[in-house]
């Protein structure tokens, strides 16, 4: 077994939150086998209260199944999450990389550009993002990725900064190694370590920022949602709790799983920094 | 003279973040499918003829871009941003009505983060290694995880469903003559969920970065020096640890302070709470883009300034930041 496996093995936060991500990614993938109907359709009496005969979750006012949303809600959120999550890494790196191995001037733009994303309200230019785009998916994993990237690239520059220096950087330039060698093949996986552990939070960011954009009616109708369901079953607070309770639990205990899993990748890959930071 | 010369050189990014964000603002304005003057109009005012054309006049909408661009630019430097259809009045004066609602709801948050997350990472930083520390570790780890508005409407089934104690809804009791006090006692009322949620967040970030911060200064050599002078432990924490320690989190905090009316649109949304963000969710319902975009740059201008203001306290506290910058 690698080091780094056994490593992780003995992060407690780390493997709690790995079994979690595990039976939430089996729940999505198998989402159509559990649930094979329409997560939309009516499938029983409006408004019946979970454990009810043959509705694990209950029934929401229109009587579609609680736990087919749950169900097929996973996937969307998983998918969103990772898929703006990898959007925003890649334009994180590009952006920190070019900045930081370059500076002088080049790095001067792309860190005023990086500050100016990271001061305006990310959640509100979220919404306007997907408001004026209309709502899709692929205006939502947009918005998404357009303000998550910048902590991103301030990591990566950094490394990068620190790394452009050391000795085997300065070899492989004597070596007549080209620049995009240099930055892909010979910095670029030295300075990954801290982006592996930013990513995994990322992910649980992104989860969170979709749920209130769904929550806020900026869903793809096409897709069933749990920030969707949360608005939904809203207004029947009173009478039917579950509705809203129930995919805001969903959505708490997925977070959690990045955050832990997140945790642990971190205790693994940079101890010096975990110690100083962890809580 | 350095000090003034740093705050001067931040103001003025101040002012050029803010031009990014209109000028961000009108591309995605002609960014967006469609005629921009529907955008703007909205959906209920691109069916008026009469508004749609009031638009394209008041915007140069027929002239070239640049020119465009400067009309736009020159509006919202003077605060005018259009008339919103959906409520036949011009958006600033909504906004100005709407602002100190939100005001009091995000600097109450805020304030209660601030304490809640000062004392719970002190308290933990105390206790390192022990329970108190494992427990307000974990509860921030928590908090992390929860989404902000299921957060606001779990409150409302609890204490104002269930237990019936607090007031779910709005900013008021209406339609009731109250004096001044009763009044006053009323809003605070009402303030108290939404308040604590948004504030929620913030506390376990404050939590975390206090408890980091406190840790970081109690290995440093001073408070081994002082300790091994003889001070007495509560001496020690007073005035060389909590001092050093507080400076850094209390500019971080108040850098995150803006973020915190994005955060309002969710809260002011569950508890219908009169605020900017609660009108930036209307606007986005009706899709009057004019109004939500107006409410985006507003809420931006509130994070440069409160940036600003942490400008402010750093180099009033820390003489040496002229160094650093």
């Amino acid at each position: 077994m690698s080091d780094f496996a056994r490593r992780f093995l003995g992060s407690r936060s780390g493997m709690i939150g790995l079994v979690l991500l595990v039976l939430l990614v089996l729940m999505a993938l198998s989402a159509d086998l559990l649930y094979p109907q329409d997560p939309w359709r009516m499938a029983g009496r409006p408004n019946l209260p979970p454990f009810t005969e043959g509705f694990l979750f209950g029934t929401d006012q229109l009587g579609r199944d609680v736990a087919a949303g749950i169900v097929h809600g996973a996937r969307m959120s998983l998918m969103i999450g990772f898929a703006s999550s990898v959007a925003a890494i890649g334009v994180g790196v590009v952006v920190g990389a070019v900045a930081g191995y370059f500076s002088g001037w080049v790095d001067d733009v792309l860190m005023r550009l990086t500050e100016f994303f990271q001061t305006i309200p990310s959640f509100m230019l979220a919404i306007v993002l997907v408001a004026i785009f209309s709502p899709s998916l692929e205006s939502i994993v947009t918005a998404i990725a357009v303000v998550s990237w910048p902590p991103i690239a301030r990591l990566v520059r950094a490394e990068f900064l620190s790394l452009r220096q050391r000795d085997f950087v300065k070899a492989a330039r004597v070596g007549g190694h080209s620049r995009t060698n240099i930055i892909v093949s010979q910095i670029l996986p030295n300075a990954l370590s801290p982006v592996i552990v930013m990513a995994s939070l990322m992910v649980a960011t992104a989860i969170l920022i979709e749920s209130g954009l769904s929550f806020l009616g900026l869903g793809d109708r096409n897709f069933i949602t749990w920030g969707f369901m949360i608005g939904a079953g809203r207004t029947m607070i009173r009478h039917a709790w579950w509705l809203s309770a129930i995919p805001g639990l969903a959505i708490f205990v997925t977070v959690l799983a990045l955050n832990l899993f997140g945790q642990g990748l971190s205790d693994v890959l940079n101890p010096r920094l975990s110690r100083s930071t962890r809580t | 003279m350095a000090q003034v010369r740093f705050l001067l050189i931040r103001l003025v990014k101040a002012i050029m973040v803010l031009l990014a964000v209109t000028v961000l603002s009108f591309g995605l304005i002609r960014a967006a499918p469609g005629d921009p003057a529907t955008v703007m109009a909205g959906e209920q005012g691109a069916v008026d003829p009469e508004f749609l054309e009031r638009v394209r006049e008041r915007y140069g909408l027929d002239r070239p871009i640049h020119e465009q661009l400067f009309t736009y630019v020159a509006g919202v430097a003077m605060l005018d941003f259009g008339d919103s259809y959906q409520h036949n009045r011009p958006v600033m004066e909504l906004i100005a009505e709407r602002l100190p609602a939100t005001l009091l709801l995000t600097l109450t948050a805020f304030a209660l983060a601030l304490i809640g997350g000062l004392l719970m990472g002190v308290t933990a930083a105390r206790h390192v290694g022990k329970w108190p520390d494992a427990l307000i570790t974990v509860a921030a780890l928590l908090f992390f995880a929860l989404p902000l508005f299921w957060v606001g409407l779990m409150a409302i089934l609890l204490f104002s469903v269930q237990l019936g104690w607090l007031p779910a809804f709005g900013m008021s009791t209406i339609g009731v003559n109250m004096s001044p006090i009763e009044r006053a006692l009323d809003v605070a009322k009402h303030l108290i969920l939404p308040a604590s949620t948004l504030g929620l967040l913030y506390l376990a970030t404050y939590t975390r970065m206090t408890r980091a911060s406190v840790l970081e200064v109690m290995d440093l050599e001073f408070v081994r020096t002082a300790r091994a002078k003889g001070l007495g432990e509560r001496r020690i924490w007073r005035r060389h640890i909590l001092k050093n320690a507080l400076l850094p989190i209390i500019t971080l905090a108040s850098l995150q302070a803006g973020h915190l009316v994005g955060g309002a649109v969710l809260t002011e949304t569950v508890f219908s709470w009169p605020g900017i963000g609660r009108l930036a969710f209307d606007a986005l319902l009706q899709r009057d883009y004019n109004l939500l975009l107006a409410t985006f740059i507003i809420a931006s201008a509130f994070v440069v300034f409160f940036n600003l203001v942490a400008d402010l306290i750093y180099s009033l506290a820390d003489p040496r930041i002229e160094v650093a910058s």
